[in-house]
């Protein structure tokens, strides 16, 4: 390795012009990332990170610009290059060939009219290569590097017919296809599967270690940066909190905003505090929610239908919580919608209170449920209206329930912001003026306000920052003491279910694998799917290591 | 307004390198689209207030012969005189209330009619959907002036059968705009939230569906209501409008048609209104749709 780092950023700062005026993005931002080895940009949305990655590959919003410091590339072939300020001619020269990107959703970064072949082949047409028996080689034995299985029928596929994580193996692919010597992985398993992400988080190592290619890695899951990275980078509100080798960091954490990220990882620490539910309670009184033989099958044109949940049971006692885990596509969601009343299942039963939820006929009936069976949604920046105040969010509950007078709603309303940590004054706001963790409690609340005993929880942290999914599964875990309230909680993330769930059904391709205690299947699991999905959760390489050291002290107070 | 205050006042504030150019620049499009904006709104308010007071804006009388017939525009008659010399600029404003009362009603019964046509099939699907759209489909499929010159024959002649029949030949598209937007916002999280909030099916419609479908719906209101002005103008051009004493501005143009050669002023000046009224409508229909996305 040379004395020069591959990657030299010095005191970058990046700033965008808004309507508002000129906004800091970036400030002071030092860092390095060496030749064959992954240095990890840690930190929660707003924080900067994208904007870093955005910069060092020269694509910018057109709104940004770079107002000061240096970020120097020392390559190979062109020695070492200022990347600030430089041409689109340089930059054309640069990119693809030096540095690649792989983009973070894979969904939307493959052009859906074009074959895998055609993307994947794109850069090498445009750095000049000419020979199409030449690139069609290299194409076939690039998507035979990243592991797709027979890539001559795969290259003349299009993005449609591949799952997610076969799309983010070609972006992997095209990404590679020059030899890069440094990559930019921008949050590139985000959005797949635990197993899935593991498998391609490996494929980049394995890559990495034989190619000798530098990775500046992006994520907001301190847990997957301590598996995979040597130095790592954390920052918040545009400046860096704290830099340096992985293992030094995350183990001895100085700044209080690691330490804050560390406390509320889920996969690293402990989160919630709950008191275990009285054992003889729920052992021998009524369960709320029971239900049996669920069966779902979706009629498809012209196929045979698919069969989404198949023969699905399990019980819930009263104020303890049921977690349904499981990966995309495993029926979870469509479970607890069917639990909620908001989708009546093919076969079998489900009995919620003394209401036969199945039988639910007439909208009068149906109404009646939903004071009892609460859903609370996945993306809060869906699931609320966005022409309606908060406080007239809440208050149509009650106003569709007829419950209460104006005042008394009002006050209901103001007592539930309270509960859910929200100022009252937030209640004259609109949902656009409010982030995604202050929405989500909105829900929460909204789902609350009318009393009842069960709340379906439909990924309801999964799109949160850690720190405010922390904030949040606290806020319900509190409520579920206070309130009595019994949970069904639906996630694909393990970490968080091990830390709320009293029960847990593990659901793979609509089939119940296990299910029982959430303590009993956790540690001793009896499927083998259950143990990949546990294996999978990252982290593991700082669970080792912390296991011995007392825990990380939690609410931390961070400075804004 | 405040937005342009803050940028210009930041933009004095941060003088980085390559700062001031591009602050310019954001400022001089700022400037441009407000000009953009206020240029198009006072040619609406102009032709608004003939239409509603044209008392204030000439002393002529519109019927009356004030004049030699023909004479060019001159600082007396500012868009000169017509074959029986009636002071054009006169019947021009008075003409805007046939023209622009008569696009209003235009617009309200297509807006009313078509979006009502479009939530209940978007809302309920299934067979009245079908049955909805089919009909939409056949109104689509004649063309608009056919079919307003059916309507005007079912209905008589005259300026408020003339502006129905215009509102008729739009339904179509409105129902069309509306139900795709109802479609979309019927299987959103916040409307099936308000049903688990114990909504009605009328309660939600009414209270989540309907306003969240309006705003593109209310952009093409604004269009309808320039090309209903262009309609509406030839209905009375080919007479089956208002009757001939009335000023009406496609009647004005017809009326013009036999001088074209001789005196240009009878159809240009009016076309001219014409043109900057319906340009007009087009412009703030445009800046409605933008100011939603923004």
């Amino acid at each position: 390795m040379s004395a020069q780092p591959l990657l030299s950023i010095r005191d970058l700062a990046v700033q965008y012009r808004t309507r508002r005026g000129t906004v800091d993005a970036v400030r002071g931002v030092s860092f390095d990332v060496e030749a064959g080895s992954v240095t990890a940009l840690v930190g929660e949305s707003g924080s900067g990170k994208t904007t870093v990655a955005q910069t060092v590959i020269g694509l910018l919003a057109s709104n940004g610009h770079v107002s000061a410091g240096s970020i120097r590339l020392t390559e190979r072939t062109d020695g070492p290059t200022d990347l600030v300020g430089l041409s689109e001619r340089r930059w054309r020269h640069l990119r693809g060939r030096c540095i690649a990107l792989i983009p973070q959703d894979p969904g939307n970064s493959l052009n859906p009219v074009a074959t895998i072949g055609w993307s994947v082949g794109e850069a090498l047409r445009i750095h000049g290569w000419k020979d199409r028996a030449k690139i069609r080689a290299r194409v076939i034995d690039l998507l035979e590097r990243v592991g797709i299985d027979d890539p001559e029928t795969r290259a003349r596929q299009y993005p449609h017919e591949l799952s997610g994580g076969m799309r983010q193996r070609v972006l992997i692919a095209a990404a590679l296809a020059l030899r890069p010597e440094l990559i930019i992985a921008d949050e590139p398993t985000s959005a797949l599967d635990v197993t899935v992400q593991r498998t391609v988080l490996d494929l980049l190592d394995e890559l990495r270690t034989e190619t000798g290619t530098g990775i500046l890695f992006i994520t907001h899951d301190l847990a997957v940066a301590a598996d995979r990275s040597d130095a790592v980078v954390v920052m918040r509100g545009g400046q860096v909190q704290e830099a340096g080798p992985t293992a030094g960091v995350l183990a001895a954490p100085r700044s209080p905003y690691t330490r804050t990220l560390l406390a509320d990882a889920p996969s690293l620490a402990r989160v919630v505090e709950r008191a275990a539910p009285d054992a003889s309670v729920s052992a021998t009184g009524e369960p709320l929610v029971e239900v049996s033989g669920l069966t779902q099958e979706f009629v498809r044109a012209g196929r045979s239908p698919l069969l989404a949940v198949d023969d699905v049971s399990f019980t819930v006692a009263r104020g303890t919580t049921h977690a349904l885990v499981g990966e995309s596509g495993s029926g979870k969601t469509t479970t607890g919608r069917s639990i909620a009343g908001f989708n009546r299942p093919t076969r079998g039963g489900i009995r919620v209170g003394g209401t036969e939820v199945t039988a639910l006929a007439g909208g009068r009936a149906r109404r009646a449920f939903h004071r009892s069976t609460q859903l609370v949604y996945q993306n809060p920046y869906a699931s609320l209206d966005p022409r309606q105040s908060i406080a007239d969010i809440l208050a149509e509950p009650l106003r569709n329930f007829g419950i209460g007078s104006r005042a008394e709603r009002a006050d209901r309303v103001a007592h539930h912001l309270e509960l859910v940590a929200l100022a009252p004054e937030l209640g004259s706001r609109h949902p656009r003026e409010l982030s995604g963790g202050q929405r989500q409690r909105v829900a929460i609340a909204r789902a609350l306000i009318v009393e009842p005993e069960l709340v379906v929880l439909d990924e309801a942290v999964s799109a949160l920052d850690v720190t405010v999914q922390a904030q949040i599964l606290r806020l319900l875990a509190r409520l579920q003491a206070e309130l009595g309230l019994t949970y069904v909680f639906i996630s694909h993330d393990l970490a968080v279910v091990r830390q709320i769930a009293d029960t847990v059904s593990v659901l793979r391709r609509g089939t119940q694998v296990e299910h029982g205690a959430a303590a009993v299947v956790f540690d001793h699991p009896q499927h083998a799917y259950t143990r990949e999905l546990l294996a999978a959760i990252p982290g593991a390489s700082l669970r080792a290591e912390t296991a011995s050291l007392p825990s990380v002290p939690r609410k931390e107070e961070v400075p804004a | 307004m405040t937005a342009l205050a803050t940028t210009a006042g930041l933009a004095g504030d941060t003088g980085t390198e390559p700062g001031p150019a591009s602050d310019r620049r954001i400022r001089w499009r700022s400037l441009l689209s407000r000009v953009g904006f206020v240029l198009p709104a006072i040619v609406i308010l102009v032709a608004l207030l003939w239409a509603l007071f044209p008392g204030l804006f000439t002393g002529q009388d519109p019927t009356e012969t004030v004049a030699p017939a023909l004479q060019a525009p001159s600082a007396e008659h500012w868009f000169g005189t017509d074959a029986t010399g009636r002071d054009l600029y006169a019947r021009v404003v008075y003409g805007a209330s046939q023209s622009i009362i008569g696009a209003l009603v235009a617009v309200l019964v297509g807006l009313v009619v078509g979006t009502a046509i479009g939530l209940a099939a978007g809302a309920v699907g299934g067979a009245v959907d079908e049955v909805l759209m089919r009909v939409v489909d056949v109104l689509l499929a004649i063309p608009a002036l056919l079919l307003s010159l059916s309507v005007v024959i079912l209905l008589g002649f005259g300026t408020t059968s003339a502006a129905v029949a215009v509102g008729v030949t739009s339904i179509a598209v409105f129902a069309r705009l509306a139900r795709s937007r109802v479609v979309s916002v019927r299987v959103t999280d916040f409307v099936e939230a308000a049903y688990g909030s114990g909504g009605t099916f009328f309660g939600v419609l009414w209270r989540h569906i309907l306003p969240n479908s309006l705003t593109p719906v209310i952009a093409l209101a604004a269009l309808q209501f320039g090309s209903a002005i262009l309609q509406i103008s030839t209905l009375g051009f080919l007479g089956y409008g208002a009757p001939p004493p009335t000023p009406e501005w496609g009647l004005l143009i017809a009326e013009g048609r036999n001088y074209v050669a001789t005196a240009w002023w009878l159809t240009v000046l009016p076309g001219i209104v014409v043109v900057l009224v319906v340009l007009a409508t087009n412009r703030l229909s445009q800046a409605l749709r933008g100011g939603d996305a923004a």
